[in-house]
């Protein structure tokens, strides 16, 4: 930061923490992840939520999640992480023939 | 550090037109070259507020203040998603916004100008967010995931933006001699603005050429100009606007409207903070921001003192 003259001291634990918000845009449908808000607290979090990324119902309903509690995979590890699935073919039906006559009848 | 490999399978993964997602690893540049942007982009959107709101109390129904109302709020929100995409780059949000509240943090020039007169409104849908659509259009594809979907966001509602200063603008067209008189007083004076909000021209734009390489930008300024322009004139004529450009005409050859010359001294001035209105939304930002500061300050405590209340009772 520079050139400032009426600048206010910056205390960065007066910053509203950071929450995850989360929206199910649909009945049935699973919830995706939106973007994040600044809040207060968990109420605060929900309306901030519904403000920033519900203007036109783009949700019928939120989750907001503190940003420091959300435990995630790494891109460094992520290869060996998901390694396991890689070499099973056999997890999936076109692993499988099925007879002439039965395909036929579709 | 930046290793020639690390450098080469970054530029393996831009060229494949992978995203790159914040835990990434990415060169230092590009996240350098992002954060400023990406920060400036969310700047221009909370300063884009202030000509809007200017004629929030004196729109001329209840309907034109609604929609001013809501479209002010839009702006608000984009502002907002670009922040908050900025942070995944592990910037901070208090950071940015007093970089640019009292530091030398950067927003577009276009809101430096004044909005003299209700057709200003009308106008600013129409060209000003016109422009922005031509620009966040492109940045919706951008290598960083989280600016590309900030603005898959932002141009759903832009649009809204953009036809309802259209359809104002085209009614006041349309109206009595003093109102097409207003309408084409405002196109005059914003014409201009709007074609410079694409950016110095590609042989003076320091940032472009790597901006491009690693496709944060997929077009470069003057094409993207040239793409407005060749909108804007049927827009312009289908309404019966005429843009404040003798030299416009359509070229055979290339399939576009050629343009005249753009008043780049103009740009540079308003860049530099001479521009009408560059003090005043400094200071009207300064005085939001500082006249705010206990409101922050006592939500926090509130929450502090609620959970601590919950924690005895429990």
């Amino acid at each position: 930061m520079s050139k400032s003259n009426s600048k206010p001291i910056s205390h960065y634990q007066n910053e509203w923490p950071l929450w995850e918000v989360f929206y199910q845009p649909g009945n049935g449908k699973p919830f995706e992840h939106a973007g994040s808000v600044h809040a207060p607290d968990a109420e605060m979090a929900l309306q901030n939520a519904r403000d920033t990324y519900a203007r036109r119902n783009e949700g019928i309903a939120i989750w907001v999640v503190p940003t420091d509690q959300i435990t995630a995979t790494t891109p460094e590890d992520s290869e060996a992480f998901f390694d396991p699935a890689g070499n099973k073919p056999y997890r999936h039906p076109q692993f499988y023939s099925t007879p002439r006559a039965v395909k036929k009848r579709k | 550090m930046d290793t020639r490999e690390k450098l080469d399978a970054f530029q393996k993964r831009i060229d494949n037109d992978e995203k790159i997602e914040p835990k990434d690893w990415m060169p230092d540049r590009y996240r350098k070259q992002l954060i400023r942007m990406m920060s400036q982009h969310a700047h221009s959107e909370i300063v884009g507020m202030l000509p809007e709101g200017n004629w929030i109390t004196r729109a001329p129904s209840l309907e034109r203040k609604l929609v001013l109302l809501a479209k002010v709020q839009d702006e608000a929100g984009h502002g907002l998603y670009l922040y908050s995409s900025t942070e995944t780059l592990g910037a901070r949000r208090q950071e940015l916004v007093e970089d640019y509240i009292y530091g030398t943090a950067k927003y577009s020039s276009i809101f430096n100008y004044p909005t003299l007169t209700y057709a200003d409104i009308c106008v600013i849908g129409w060209l000003v967010d016109g422009a922005a659509i031509v620009n966040q259009t492109m940045l919706a594809k951008s290598s960083y995931g989280p600016y590309a979907r900030a603005n898959i966001r932002i141009c759903r509602e832009e649009s809204f933006h953009k036809k309802q200063g259209y359809e104002m603008l085209a009614k006041m067209a349309a109206g009595t001699p003093e109102q097409r008189r207003m309408a084409q007083d405002a196109v005059n004076r914003w014409w201009w603005p709007t074609l410079m909000m694409f950016g110095p021209p590609d042989d003076e734009s320091p940032n472009s050429a790597e901006l491009i390489r690693w496709k944060v930008k997929t077009k470069t300024n003057d094409e993207l100009r040239q793409s407005y322009v060749d909108q804007m004139v049927m827009e312009a004529e289908a309404i019966g606007i005429k843009l404040p450009d003798p030299e416009l005409k359509y070229n055979n050859n290339t399939g576009h409207w050629d343009f005249g010359e753009i008043p780049w001294d103009e740009f540079w001035n308003v860049i530099k903070g001479n521009g009408p209105m560059n003090r005043e939304r400094i200071k009207a930002r300064r005085k939001a921001y500082e006249e705010g500061a206990w409101v922050r300050e006592a939500a926090m405590e509130y929450a502090r003192k609620k959970q601590l209340r919950e924690e005895k009772a429990s």
